[in-house]
C-alpha cells in the first residue's frame, strides 16, 4: 500500500518503541512551578497576581491587552514566591511566576461554567479558547484563538490534525490519540465548526496503525483517518497539506491561504477537554525518553513544573546524563538547567546519555547534494548556509532562506558534518532584523 | 539528583547520519575492487605494482600539501586521497613505468585539488586530471597496450595475436576502440562476452564492465552514488552511437564508459548538486565523449568528456535549480 507524503525528507532512528507502549500517567505535585509570562508565540503576558498573593488552580495569572498573545494560569493553588528571571526553554532567562504549591488543590470559583459547546456561537468558543489559553501543543506554541480566526475573504473548507509525530522518541501524541480518541474527534468538530470547515483530516504516520484504527471508530462522514509514510518531517504543516490534499501553501504564505488549518491533535484534546471541566489549559502531555533515562514514560504534567521532576519520575539517569532536548532530537532545543520548567509548547524532555552525544569537527562541503535531495523545502541548504558564513545576506534570501522550515533534515544527512541549519538560522535572523529596519 | 549537573548545549538537530565523508569514500574503495583485481588477474603483478605506488604516492603527496599547507594530517582519514590513488591507477595501460603514476598523482592531488583548497574546493577530478596529464605528456607510454596475460572462457580468437599462450604475456596490441576507430588491420574486435568480462586489451580498471556495473549498482545500493549520471550518461552513448550508425553495444561496452560513468562522473565534489543538473551533467558527459570518439583525434573521449563537464558544473548548478515548495509562478 502507498502512504501519501511529499519530496524530501530523512528517515531518522524512530526510538519509539522506548516509551510507546506506557499508558500516560500522572507525576506527583511538585513543591513549586515556575511559570513563565513567555510560552508561546506573540506578545508576552504581564503578570496579574503580586509576590504573596495566593493562587486558585485554574486561576489567570497573567494576560496581556493584544491579538497574539495568550493568558497564562496557575495549574494549581498556592502563593506566589517570587517573579522574577528563571531559566527557559529557549536558552534565556525570562520573567516567570513562581508558585510554592500548597497541595489542597483549590478549584478558582470563578472557573467559566460547563456549556455545551454545540450552544456557543463560533465568537464565543473563540473567546473561551482564549481565556482557557489554549496555544498549539505541537511545539511553536502559536495561540490557537488566533489560528482560526482567519480573515473573513478566506474560505477554510477543511481542518487538519497533525497526528505525524515524526520526530524520534515522541509518543505523547500517539498516547493521546489511544487513549481519548473521543476527545480528539471532539476537538476536530469544534474547531470545524468553529471556521465552517465542511471536513475533518486526522493524518497520522503508518507507523501508528494502532492509533488510526482506533479512531475510525469514532468518526462520521465528515471526519477521515488518513495515514501517511513514516518519514521525518512529516508533521510540518505545509507538508501535512501537501501529502493529505496536494495543495502547496505558497511560499511566505499560511496554510488558510489554501483553505486550511493545522492543528496539532493534542490540542484538539485540549480545547474538548476545556470545555468538559471548565479548565483551563494547566497541564500537557509529555514524553520523557531517550537512552538517559531508566524508564521512559509518557506524562501529564502541570506547565511549569521543573524538568528535574519529570526525569525523577521517569527513574532518574541512567548514568552520566549529556544532553537534554526539550522537543524532539530533530527540532528540539537543548537545555542547560533541570530547573527549567515545562511549558506549553514542551512535548517531549529526551536525556541523552554522556556517551551518546556527538560533536563532529565540521569539514568543507563536499558537494554531495545530499542536503538538496532531502529539503523538503526544495531549496539548496549548502549555497544558502556558504553564503551565511561569508555574510552574503542577500544572496541568501535570493536563494530562499526565508522558506527554510527549520526541520534540519539537511544538517542530519551532511556527510561532512557542516552545521548547515544553525548558518541557516544565523542568516534568516539577519535576513529578518534587516526587514524590520 | 544533582542540580548542578554539567549538560552539552547546541543547536539542533541533535542526531546525524552516520554515513560521513569517510564512510562514502570507504564505499567507494570497496566497488572498486572486484575490478581492480580483475585488473590485477588479466594483467599481471605489474598492475599490482602501479596501483600500489600509485596509491602510496597519492597518500603521500595528500600528507605533504597538508604540511605545507600547515593543515593537520587528520584529514588523510577522508580516505580521498586513496580513492584518487586508486581511480588514476585504474585509467593508467598495465605496463606503465612506475614514475608514471607518481607524476600522475602529483599533477592530481596537488595541482588540482590541494591548491584549491583540498577536497571539496576542487573543481576539476583530481584523477581526471592526472590521467588528461599523463595522456598529453607522455602520450607513447600512455597508449602502449598489452594483450591479458589470462583469459576466460575459449581462446580469445578477437584477437590477432596469440595470447593466451603463457610463452610471450606481453605482446602490444591496441584497444578494441583504437582498432574500431582506426581500422587498425591485423585485430579482430572482442565479443561483447569478452568486453564484459573484461580480458581485452585496456587500461587496468576499464576492461570489465561486469564488475564495473557491480560495483556502481553497490554505490547505488549504498546511495553513495546518484544513479541519474550513470543512467544519462551511459543511455546518451548508447543514443547517440544509433543515430550516427555505430553499435550501440560495442559502444558502451568498450572503453572506459562505466569506469567513467560510474565512478568518475559521480564524484561529489565535481559534479551538480541537484538531480536535474545531473541528468544534465551525464548527457553532456555521453555526448562529449561520442563526439571526441567519433570526430575527434582520440579513440577515447570518457575523460575529457567528463572533465569538460567539470568545468560546465558551476553553470549548470546556477541553471538547474531544484523547485522550491510553493514557489509562486510570476
Amino acid at each position: 500500500m502507498k502512504f501519501s507524503t511529499f519530496k524530501g525528507g530523512v528517515h531518522p532512528p524512530e526510538k519509539k518503541d522506548l516509551s510507546k507502549d506506557i499508558p500516560i500517567s500522572k507525576i506527583p505535585l511538585p513543591e513549586r512551578l515556575i511559570i513563565p509570562i513567555q510560552q508561546h508565540t506573540g506578545a508576552p503576558a504581564e503578570p496579574l497576581v503580586k509576590p504573596k498573593s495566593y493562587v486558585y488552580k485554574g486561576q489567570k495569572i497573567g494576560d496581556k491587552q493584544a491579538f497574539v498573545t495568550s493568558p497564562i494560569h496557575a495549574p494549581t493553588s498556592g502563593t506566589v514566591k517570587r517573579i522574577g528571571l528563571y531559566p527557559h526553554s529557549s536558552g534565556e532567562l525570562v520573567t516567570a511566576i513562581e508558585i510554592e504549591v500548597d497541595g489542597k488543590e483549590e478549584l478558582y470559583p470563578d472557573l467559566p461554567e460547563k456549556v455545551s459547546w454545540e450552544n456557543l456561537s463560533p465568537d464565543e468558543i473563540r473567546q473561551r479558547i482564549r481565556e482557557a489559553g489554549i496555544v498549539g501543543l505541537g511545539g511553536a506554541a502559536f495561540p490557537t484563538h488566533v489560528k482560526i480566526t482567519p480573515p473573513s475573504e478566506k474560505k477554510i473548507d477543511t481542518i487538519i490534525l497533525n497526528g505525524a509525530e515524526c520526530e524520534p522518541y515522541l509518543t505523547i501524541d500517539y498516547r493521546l490519540m489511544l487513549e481519548k480518541p473521543e476527545l480528539i474527534i471532539q476537538g476536530l468538530k469544534i474547531l470545524m465548526y468553529v471556521v465552517g470547515a465542511k471536513k475533518g483530516i486526522i493524518g497520522i504516520e503508518e507507523n501508528k496503525k494502532e492509533a488510526a484504527n482506533l479512531l475510525r471508530n469514532y468518526t462520521d462522514r465528515d471526519i477521515e483517518i488518513a495515514l501517511l509514510y513514516t518519514k521525518y518531517p512529516q508533521g510540518s504543516e505545509k507538508h501535512l497539506i501537501k501529502a493529505l490534499l496536494n495543495r502547496e501553501v505558497p511560499s511566505g504564505g499560511l496554510p488558510l491561504d489554501v483553505g486550511v488549518i493545522v492543528n496539532n491533535v493534542g490540542t484538539a484534546c485540549a480545547i474538548a477537554e476545556h470545555f468538559n471541566t471548565g479548565l483551563p489549559l494547566i497541564s500537557r502531555g509529555v514524553t520523557v525518553s531517550g537512552e538517559g533515562v531508566n524508564s521512559p514514560k509518557n506524562l501529564d504534567v502541570l506547565i511549569g513544573t521543573p524538568v528535574s521532576k519529570l526525569i525523577e519520575t521517569a527513574g532518574g539517569f541512567r548514568e552520566e546524563p549529556g544532553k537534554i532536548i526539550f522537543g524532539g532530537p530533530m527540532m528540539g532545543v537543548a537545555i542547560y538547567n533541570l530547573e527549567t520548567p515545562i511549558i506549553k509548547g514542551t512535548s517531549g524532555v529526551v536525556v541523552f546519555r554522556k556517551k551518546d552525544v556527538k560533536y563532529y569537527e565540521p569539514m568543507t562541503c563536499v558537494r554531495c547534494g545530499r542536503c538538496v535531495d532531502v529539503c523538503p523545502m526544495g531549496i539548496i541548504p549548502t549555497a544558502i548556509a556558504s553564503y551565511v558564513e561569508k555574510e552574503k545576506i542577500v544572496e541568501a534570501e535570493e536563494l530562499g532562506a526565508l522558506d527554510c522550515i527549520e526541520c534540519g533534515s539537511c544538517n542530519y544527512t551532511c556527510p561532512s558534518r557542516r552545521p548547515l541549519l544553525q548558518w541557516i538560522r544565523m542568516g534568516k535572523a539577519e535576513i529578518l532584523a534587516k526587514k524590520r529596519k | 539528583m544533582k542540580l548542578d549537573t554539567k549538560l552539552i548545549v547546541s543547536s539542533s538537530p541533535h542526531i546525524f547520519e552516520g554515513e560521513d565523508v569517510s564512510y562514502a569514500m570507504r564505499q567507494v574503495i570497496y566497488a572498486l575492487i572486484p575490478t581492480t583485481l580483475a585488473g590485477i588477474y588479466f594483467f599481471g603483478t605489474h598492475s599490482l605494482l602501479v596501483i600500489i605506488v600509485s596509491i602510496v604516492s597519492a597518500v603521500a603527496w595528500e600528507a605533504i600539501s597538508l604540511l605545507i599547507r600547515r593543515k593537520s594530517l587528520s584529514a588523510l582519514s577522508d580516505f580521498s586521497a586513496v580513492v584518487t590513488g586508486l581511480l588514476l591507477a585504474l585509467t593508467l595501460p598495465p605496463k606503465v613505468p612506475l614514475w608514471i603514476p607518481i607524476v600522475g598523482t602529483a599533477v592530481a592531488i596537488i595541482l588540482v585539488k590541494q591548491i584549491f583548497g583540498g577536497l571539496g574546493n576542487n573543481f576539476l577530478n583530481p584523477a581526471l586530471v592526472g590521467r588528461a596529464f599523463l595522456l598529453i605528456s607522455y602520450p607513447v607510454i600512455m597508449t602502449s597496450w598489452v594483450n591479458p596475460i589470462r583469459t576466460i572462457g575459449n581462446e580469445l580468437t578477437s584477437t590477432a595475436t596469440s595470447l593466451a599462450s603463457t610463452a610471450t604475456p606481453i605482446v602490444s596490441t591496441a584497444t578494441p576502440l583504437a582498432i574500431d576507430k582506426l581500422k587498425i588491420s591485423g585485430y579482430n574486435l572482442p565479443s561483447y562476452f569478452h568486453l564484459c568480462i573484461g580480458d581485452i586489451p585496456g587500461c587496468i580498471g576499464e576492461t570489465s564492465v561486469l564488475l564495473l556495473l557491480l560495483g556502481g549498482l553497490w554505490l547505488i545500493y549504498k546511495k553513495v552514488i546518484d544513479w541519474k549520471i550513470p543512467f544519462s550518461f551511459i543511455l546518451t552513448v548508447f543514443v547517440i552511437s544509433i543515430l550516427f550508425g555505430k553499435d550501440p553495444l560495442f559502444q558502451i561496452l568498450a572503453g572506459g564508459i562505466f569506469l567513467g560513468a560510474f565512478f568518475m562522473a559521480t564524484d561529489w565534489v565535481t559534479t551538480p548538486l541537484t538531480s536535474k543538473g545531473r541528468i544534465i551533467f551525464g548527457i553532456g558527459a555521453g555526448f562529449l565523449t561520442m563526439m571526441i570518439r567519433i570526430f575527434g583525434a582520440y579513440p577515447e573521449g570518457v575523460s575529457y568528456g567528463i572533465l569538460v563537464m567539470n568545468a560546465l558544473t558551476p553553470l549548470i548548478d546556477r541553471s538547474f535549480k531544484p523547485r522550491k515548495f510553493g514557489e509562486v509562478k510570476k
